[in-house]
């Protein structure tokens, strides 16, 4: 039986493989649509060999269920999912992520009226962000309860560095001729920040922004690890993982990858709109 | 034509402090520059002409001597908006239409919205760019850039222009084409001209005086005032007194060149 | 160099405000020790007393201040009490000691290098593999895209169980948690830096004749050195985050996580601030080692940029 299995996984890779080879290879390799088949072609054959092997082998479904019983259990429990989705991600990360953003913000700008600031700002700022700041979790559920609250606390911790950074060294990026021109204008401070400075910071801005909307799931979600009322995705992920419930749990990792890309999708999208004027947006 | 000099430069010293010891930037720099004059600056790198430049336009601030825009020091003249400043490259903002870059300076001095499109429309025309208002810097040529940038300079009527080497990244058919425009300009507008440059032909085809400098220390070696009419077209260029000119720049050059 | 008083004054700035913010947040319970220890304390009860903002009572008991940074159990640490804690774990212990932080975070320090290790060398093989394979780069790297968006931390808990239920337990499920988390990041930076060579590079190899193989070694190769780097400073620091959370929903005994979570269910915060310092030091001393290692190497290669 283990040979037939082995054998059928193998043979589905090499279908998928075959198709995508001539797929990739093709004659209308740029298309669009190509470009958007093979990824999915490729996820497809990786999964129908899950499938397979899991059924073929006779995997304890506990331990590693079948994506079929996945998406069962995903459907039955959409309900709870959603309590769940509400409760991490709109509550908790959400709300953590727009603080977060807000304060960095805040606080570049007041920053930039400095120099001296801003040198001091952009290697602390870097070395906070390449902290565990995840581990703050327990802190903070101390602190504000195991509510929604604290996971937001951790996450405006966790966005507020790489926001703060690349916000800081944005508005640093224009060049002396830029900054002449605006002084051949008698133009003060504020009219250069908003017409000149804060435009041309929007690239590094977004790509604070996108960095930390994967922050912020990771730290809503994690955060829970450590204390949550009985709802929440990383609630709901610890306990079915104690109660050996995996196939609920790859239910919830969906809904986290389906939230984690739309969301990045989302910021990435704004961001293709505000910097449309970027070398690297035009193609 | 009135002989009113509106920027005076008197014993003009500029020395900046580097780490490899200090640079006499300018050196007892005089020069009076007259309402309607168009002024080049020209000499190899480090002979002070940007440096004059950014003098006259309080970019940068001497450290010996005066100098005076319309009576006031540069950086009166600078809040006063007294004068246009034209960069080496074009330097338009990409997340703005050319209408929008042009509004740019407009916007900051506070000139009502009505009063703005009707600047727009008037300066793209003179430059040759009427109907680009809504494209953007990056959907046009380097020539077109430029002389967006120009248009840009001229949008709030300022009386000097002070331009450094605006042409130097172009090629030459358009160069000779911008030249023959910038003159046309000139004539419309009347206005002072400050044109730093690193070509001879040129200097000698836009300007009625020419500024002959030499580096180390930046210093002015030659003052030419151009006998050429005030009308012309490019093929002066092969003409005897052109020629004649442009011999007496290259001396200077080389004079300037050979005291190092 | 020039950043070294701005960073000061900012680090100074910080441990200021810090010092500040013990006061209030540990004026309840200082008040409520206090009370117990029989010294004279307003309000009296604990109800009224609960009224009052940590600052409100912190304004009527001055006498008490200097008690909030020498609790046993304070909401808020002062610096010199996880400065105390920190050395008397380090140092002061054995390093055999069940309690010892260098014990601890030799546990996930292993699990880290290893992992990342793992992912980092399986992501140069496949950054190499998509770049030189056109099926294999449009198959897999919107997927390596994608999962950067993904929250692959919460797949932690999960995959600790899996393998423990195959029988892999201890160090390696920990690593693998930590070398998922550096692959993708390597692979991302690794194609970009492969992909680095301009046009007019390729080119010139092109009219040597230059064989696929050679063009690899020659210049892309040395060309994706800096891209590597950059990705070896996110990946390590992931690694790191990964075992550190990996060490969290089984209950491990052992680890900058598991050190944090036992001084969280048994009331000893100290414990949890100075595992957090200790794993925020092994992060900044990782990343510090790379950083020196880039400037080494670049110099080396000529590729210093001022």
């Amino acid at each position: 039986m283990t040979w037939v299995a082995i054998i059928g996984a193998l043979a589905i890779w090499a279908v998928g493989w075959f198709i995508n080879t001539r797929l990739a290879n093709g004659p209308k390799s740029d298309a669009r649509l190509v470009g958007l088949l093979v990824p999915i072609i490729f996820g497809l054959t990786l999964l129908l060999m899950w499938e397979w092997l899991v059924r073929m082998l006779e995997v304890n479904a506990v331990i590693l269920p079948p994506p079929s019983a996945i998406g069962v259990r995903f459907v039955s429990e959409l309900p709870r999912l959603w309590a769940d989705f509400e409760q991490t991600i709109i509550k908790g990360a959400m709300t953590g992520y727009l603080f977060g953003a807000v304060a960095a913000f805040a606080v570049a700008i007041l920053a930039d009226r400095s120099d001296f600031l801003t040198r001091g700002i952009l290697p602390v700022g870097g070395f906070m962000a390449a902290l565990p700041i995840v581990g703050t979790a327990p802190i903070f559920v101390k602190w504000l309860g195991s509510g929604w609250e604290s996971k937001a606390a951790v996450v405006g911790v966790m966005v507020f560095f790489p926001i703060l950074v690349n916000t800081v060294a944005g508005l640093r990026d224009t060049t002396a001729m830029q900054r002449d021109l605006m002084r051949t204008y008698g133009a003060g401070y504020w009219p250069s920040l908003f017409k000149l400075r804060l435009p041309a910071a929007m690239p590094f801005i977004f790509n604070g922004l996108k960095i930390a909307t994967t922050l912020a799931l990771i730290g809503a979600i994690v955060a829970e690890f450590f204390g949550s009322p009985t709802v929440g995705m990383g609630f709901r992920i610890s306990t079915s993982v104690g109660q050996l419930a995996l196939d609920m749990v790859w239910a919830e990792i969906v809904v986290a990858a389906i939230a984690g890309s739309t969301l990045y999708g989302l910021m990435a999208w704004i961001e293709g709109r505000v910097t449309f004027w970027h070398p690297s947006q035009r193609k | 034509m009135s002989q009113q000099t509106i920027i005076n430069a008197q014993g003009l010293n500029l020395t900046f402090q580097t780490n490899d010891g200090p640079v006499h930037a300018l050196k007892d720099v005089n020069l009076e520059i007259n309402k309607g004059d168009f002024v080049s600056f020209i000499g190899p790198s480090g002979c002070g002409k940007t440096t004059f430049l950014r003098c006259m336009a309080g970019l940068e601030t001497p450290t010996g001597g005066e100098i005076t825009v319309n009576g006031m020091t540069p950086d009166e003249a600078r809040r006063a908006r007294a004068y246009g400043y034209v960069f080496q490259a074009a330097g338009l903002y990409p997340w703005r239409t050319i209408g929008g870059n042009i509004k740019l300076p407009l916007e900051i001095m506070g000139f009502s919205k009505a009063e703005q499109a009707e600047r727009v429309g008037r300066v793209l025309e003179l430059v040759d760019l009427a109907g680009f208002e809504k494209r953007f810097p990056w959907q046009l040529s380097g020539g077109m850039q430029q002389r967006a940038s120009i248009a840009r300079a001229l949008a709030f009527d300022a009386d000097i222009l002070l331009m450094d080497e605006p042409f130097g990244a172009l090629d030459e058919i358009v160069r000779d084409h911008l030249n023959e425009q910038l003159l046309k300009l000139w004539a419309r507008t009347e206005k002072t001209i400050g044109f730093v440059t690193h070509s001879i032909p040129e200097a000698v085809y836009l300007s009625t005086k020419i500024v002959v400098m030499s580096p180390r220390p930046g210093r002015i070696t030659d003052v030419i005032e151009s006998p050429l009419p005030k009308d012309r077209p490019l093929d002066i260029r092969d003409s005897a007194e052109f020629i004649e000119i442009a011999h007496r720049v290259r001396d200077g050059l080389r004079a300037g060149h050979d005291d190092v | 160099m020039k950043s070294v008083l701005p960073v000061l004054t900012i680090v100074a700035a910080i441990l200021f405000v810090w010092v500040l913010a013990v006061i209030p947040m540990n004026m309840h319970l200082t008040a409520d020790q206090a009370q117990r220890d029989g010294l004279v304390v307003s309000p009296e009860t604990p109800a009224e007393r609960q009224d009052h903002s940590g600052l409100g009572l912190s304004l009527r008991n001055p006498s008490l201040l200097g008690l909030t940074f020498v609790q046993e159990r304070p909401r808020l640490p002062s610096p010199h009490q996880v400065a105390v804690e920190m050395w008397d774990t380090i140092v002061m212990k054995k390093i055999t000691s069940k309690r010892s932080l260098v014990y601890h975070g030799w546990v996930t320090l292993s699990a880290t290098l290893l992992g990342f290790a793992i992912g980092t060398g399986l992501g140069i093989l496949l950054a190499v593999g998509i770049v030189y394979n056109r099926a294999m780069d449009m198959s897999v790297m919107p997927w390596a895209i994608a999962s950067q968006t993904i929250p692959i931390l919460a797949l932690a808990p999960m995959i600790i169980v899996m393998l423990g239920a195959i029988g892999i337990q201890g160090l390696l499920p920990k690593a693998i948690i930590s070398a998922y988390l550096s692959f993708f990041p390597v692979v991302v930076g690794m194609v970009k830096g492969l992909r680095s060579p301009d046009g007019m590079q390729l080119d010139l190899l092109r009219t040597y004749h230059a064989s696929p193989a050679q063009g690899f070694w020659k210049l892309r190769l040395p060309a994706s050195v800096p891209y590597l780097f950059a990705s070896l400073k996110i990946g390590i620091s992931a690694s790191l985050v990964g075992a550190i959370v990996a060490e969290l929903p089984t209950g491990a005994r052992a680890g900058f996580g598991a050190r944090m979570l036992v001084g969280d269910q048994y009331g000893q915060p100290l414990v949890t601030w100075a595992a957090l310092f200790a794993a925020a030091i092994t992060a900044a001393a990782l990343v510090g080692l790379f950083s020196l290692l880039e400037r080494l190497t670049l110099r080396r290669m000529g590729m210093v940029r001022a």
